[in-house]
């Protein structure tokens, strides 16, 4: 849009990204108080840093954590945006609605339910808990997000655009991948990231489903509370934070640099119309 | 399409290193496949370091898999597809894991210094004779209060939480038994009572208490006490250390008319395959030395004895954690209870919840 | 689009729907028609339809839900508006992503620390000569935790609408003369509703089970659906009762499904 943010505008997204991140800002500093929780700050230390390195246990979860959430998020990507396009096509508004709606149980139901249900399930198909049961469910919860924010891009789409490419004997893998996919392309990427937060977040369903040794960071969080969650964990969310705001810097780098300037789709928006 | 093919090549290089890093970090802890066992535990519930100095002295590796409540152990372990070897439940829940034949009965001849056990700890009505388990921390239910609103010594009854004085003060801990619990005590019934008038009693009295709740929470009542959000608290021995180590105002009383004694204990349930592992590591926690350096990590009061008395003195002659026999004489135990009583129990709990 | 490439792309979404959908539903309702017996019954959902407290918790979850739903959009759909027309709006949305990665429960321990009696923002009101407020445990502190939580899935789906619109349809507007705000009401808003619409779906069913969040910030003073299927999966075991309360959950949010679906607009074609 040509018309650029007011000064009002500024000033309210500037509060509103100060209120979000003041808890985040808040836990990471406690990560560097000498104390043993996060009441009291009680001066710098970089004790917990070392614990944490020293915590081998503690980094292998932090690595199968990353590699469930990274892993899980591009199948679920893959197929939800399968999931839709058959949602977009489908012929009858009641197909569509029953579609949607199967859609939306797993974000519905609450994460214990999932999780027994999930696990009296895989222990029917004798499947052993472990890596690849976690990584199953988590691309199974994931699938839903990614679906609900691909399809109203996919749904303002003009016909048109698909129709003049048809006309034009364009095969249908090229009308996909030519003029579908980079058109929805914002709608992927947000349904990616929001699936990395899904997989990162969760703990009911994971607990459930893991066995064998394998766990993650949120199951190891949830458990530790009854003992009191060590400032540890704070290091390690800290570092972990502080590494994705570089990997969305380097991203972004990446991203304008190879762009150029400006967005791409927007003028085949406006030359389509 | 060629970016997506892109992103999606790179984001599988980052896995497939992911894996590896973690692979090395698992094999680097010792990890060598064969010569191990499997411990489901509370997260954060035993020192690491005594898992390093097993792993020297027997060569078995300690995998270690966390829980965060009885309940969700017990689907897990019930619903099987795991390999569990040893596990942490507490009281009624041995009892409940027992009566569903969840639980492999201890080889006695196997097991080395089981009289380091006091007698007050041993052959509690959950598991008679001790066929099943083997405590490993037990504790109380108690209240905690802050000596900067209440006066130290001043209160030392459950009645006395019903007062006017502490009005919009009271932190309870989120536990249907406990609660229930403390206010049949109060009118000197059991905490194992399954007359439903008892019961009903117990929860039109705790609808009184109300207006002196200001919250009902889990573990997060350590953070809120500790940071002095309310001056008073009915929780757990072990939850009222923590907090007490981080805040020195806090003082905790098992009140007289008698409380809750609970048990943490290990276990061997039917999943357990590493039976040779599992006798060496009771015999190595049942060890003074171990359960003693264990209990300093955690806080938690020992059952054994003879780690008792390795103890630094303070923490032996502080009686709100190890309190005189008398006091001992009057803690019940909970039983396991048929599911419609539990169901009883948690639907009153819930009314009351909601009643305020 | 033809046939056989349909039928291809359908295969892996159609297999998830089957194997991770449809079989925990039919699970679900299976058990709702158990009690702690294993006999079979109707009565979980007699007790549901017929006790006071069930029903009063659902129209707590439903209100809460609604108002934490209200709160997200009024806070987001501005902020999407305004980091739609930055220039570096990838990254701004980006921004807004990040904080969700963090665990929840040390977000919400973090909120512990800042909220309470002598936390972070106790004390600023104190230098600023405020008396000091007891913000925990009531329900201003809960839905605004609780609407922190959910405003990055709000503010998301109605950025990615927002980016859709042209230009064209902005200028279009103001050479007919109408005001910034006819164009905000008349055009940027209607043609965001499937936006809206999304954020409403991924935040207001959620909200209705929320049990973490009422515990940890609201201290069980409000009890939600969440609250009762947690307790009957994990600590009566009564997953009859627990499944009977997903069932009801379930239907609720085909209702809202329908509801927020009522027409399927073709406003281009």
């Amino acid at each position: 849009m040509e018309n650029k943010a007011s000064k009002t505008g500024k000033i309210y997204i500037t509060i509103v990204f100060l209120l979000l991140y003041i808890p985040i800002v808040y836990l990471i500093l406690y990560s560097f108080s000498k104390g043993t929780t996060m009441t009291n700050f009680q001066g710098f230390s970089l004790k917990h840093y070392g614990e944490l390195f020293a915590d081998k246990r503690m980094l292998a979860i932090f690595l199968n954590t990353i590699l469930i959430a990274l892993l899980s998020s591009v199948c679920s990507t893959i197929i939800g945006t399968m999931g839709a396009l058959a949602v977009h096509n489908a012929k009858r508004r009641h197909e569509r609605e029953t579609l949607l709606s199967l859609n939306s149980i797993l974000l519905v139901s609450p994460d214990v339910i999932i999780g027994a249900s999930f696990l009296i399930f895989f222990t029917a198909l004798k499947l052993p808990l472990g890596f690849w049961s976690v990584l199953l469910s988590h691309i199974a919860f994931e699938i839903p997000i990614v679906l609900l924010l691909v399809l109203p891009r996919l749904d303002e789409m003009s016909p048109s655009m698909t129709n003049a490419a048809m006309d034009l004997g364009a095969s249908p893998s090229q009308i996909l991948s030519k003029i579908i996919l980079p058109y929805i392309q914002p709608g992927i990427i947000a349904g990616f990231f929001m699936a990395i937060t899904y997989s990162l977040d969760d703990f009911a369903v994971t607990f459930f489903v893991t066995g064998n040794g394998f766990t993650t960071l949120s199951v190891e969080i949830y458990s530790r509370a009854r003992q009191g969650i060590s400032l540890e964990i704070n290091a390690l969310a800290g570092i972990m934070f502080i590494f994705s705001l570089i990997l969305v810097g380097v991203y972004y780098v990446i991203e304008t640099h190879n762009t150029g300037n400006g967005d791409k789709k927007n003028i085949v928006e406006v030359t389509d119309r | 399409m060629k970016k997506f093919l892109a992103a999606f090549i790179a984001i599988l290089a980052i896995c497939a290193g992911l894996a590896y890093g973690s692979n090395q970090l698992t094999k680097s802890t010792g990890d060598t496949g064969n010569k191990v066992l499997n411990l489901y535990n509370w997260g954060d519930y035993i020192d690491p370091a005594l898992l390093t100095k097993f792993q020297k002295e027997t060569g078995y590796h300690v995998n270690v898999e966390t829980f965060d409540s009885n309940e969700a152990m017990y689907t897990k372990i019930k619903q099987g597809g795991t390999s569990y070897d040893i596990t942490v439940p507490s009281d009624y829940m041995v009892q409940k894991m027992k009566a569903d034949h969840m639980l492999i009965p201890l080889d006695k001849s196997k097991l080395k210094g089981m009289n380091n056990y006091g007698s007050s700890f041993m052959n509690k009505s959950f598991d008679p004779g001790n066929k099943y388990s083997i405590p490993y921390f037990w504790g109380t239910l108690g209240i905690i209060y802050n000596d900067q609103s209440v006066k130290p010594g001043s209160l030392t009854h459950w009645n006395q939480l019903w007062s006017k004085k502490y009005r919009n003060d009271i932190m309870l801990i989120d536990s249907s038994r406990d609660i229930l619990g403390f206010s049949l005590i109060s009118m000197g019934h059991s905490v194992n009572t399954t007359n439903s008038t008892e019961l009903v009693a117990a929860k039109n009295k705790l609808n009184r208490l109300s207006p002196n709740v200001k919250a009902v929470v889990a573990d997060e009542i350590k953070m809120y006490m500790a940071e002095g959000e309310a001056p008073v608290a009915v929780d757990w021995s072990g939850e009222a250390s923590e907090m007490m180590s981080q805040n020195s105002h806090l003082h905790y009383v098992v009140p007289t008319e008698g409380s809750n004694m609970w048990f943490d204990d290990l276990a061997i349930p039917k999943t357990a395959k590493h039976f040779k592992a599992i006798y060496a590591f009771l015999n190595f926690m049942n060890k003074p030395e171990n359960a003693a350096q264990n209990a300093e990590y955690i806080g938690y009061s020992t059952p054994n004895m003879a780690a008792y008395k390795l103890l630094p003195k303070n923490v032996r002659d502080d009686k709100q954690f190890y309190p005189d026999q008398q006091v001992l004489d009057r803690l019940q135990v909970y039983s396991n209870l048929s599911p419609q009583k539990v169901q009883e129990y948690n639907d009153l709990y819930l009314e009351f919840k909601m009643h305020h | 689009m033809k046939k056989n490439f349909r039928g291809l792309f359908f295969t892996p979404y159609v297999l998830w729907l089957g194997m991770f959908v449809i079989a925990p539903v039919a699970l679900i309702f299976y058990y709702s028609f158990f009690d702690i017996h294993h006999n079979f019954t109707l009565s979980n959902y007699q007790e549901f339809f017929t006790s006071g407290t069930y029903l009063t918790m659902t129209a707590n979850s439903v209100l809460y839900a609604f108002l934490i739903t209200l709160f997200a959009i009024l806070i987001s759909y501005p902020m999407a508006l305004v980091i739609s027309k930055l220039k570096h709006r990838n990254l701004w949305i980006l921004l807004i992503i990040l904080p969700t990665w963090i665990n929840l429960l040390l977000k919400a321990y973090a909120f512990i620390g800042l909220l309470s009696h002598d936390g972070l923002v106790n004390e600023l009101f104190q230098f600023f000569g405020l008396p000091v407020q007891h913000m925990l445990f009531t329900d201003a502190s809960f839905i605004l935790v609780a609407a922190y939580i959910q405003i990055p899935f709000m503010i998301l789906p109605i950025f990615n609408s927002l980016t859709d619109i042209s230009d064209s349809y902005i200028r279009a507007s103001r050479d007919l003369g109408a005001t910034k705000w006819q164009t905000l009401t008349k055009v940027i808003i209607p043609m965001t509703m499937p936006g809206i619409k999304s954020g409403i779906q991924i935040v207001f069913i959620p909200s209705l089970s929320l049990f973490m969040l009422s515990r940890l910030i609201g201290g069980n003073k409000v009890i939600t659906l969440g609250t009762a299927v947690e307790e009957h999966f994990l600590t009566t075991m009564n997953w009859g009762m627990g499944s009977t309360i997903g069932v009801v959950l379930i239907i609720s949010m085909v209702i809202v499904m329908l509801l927020t679906n009522t027409k399927r607009k073709r406003r281009r074609a």
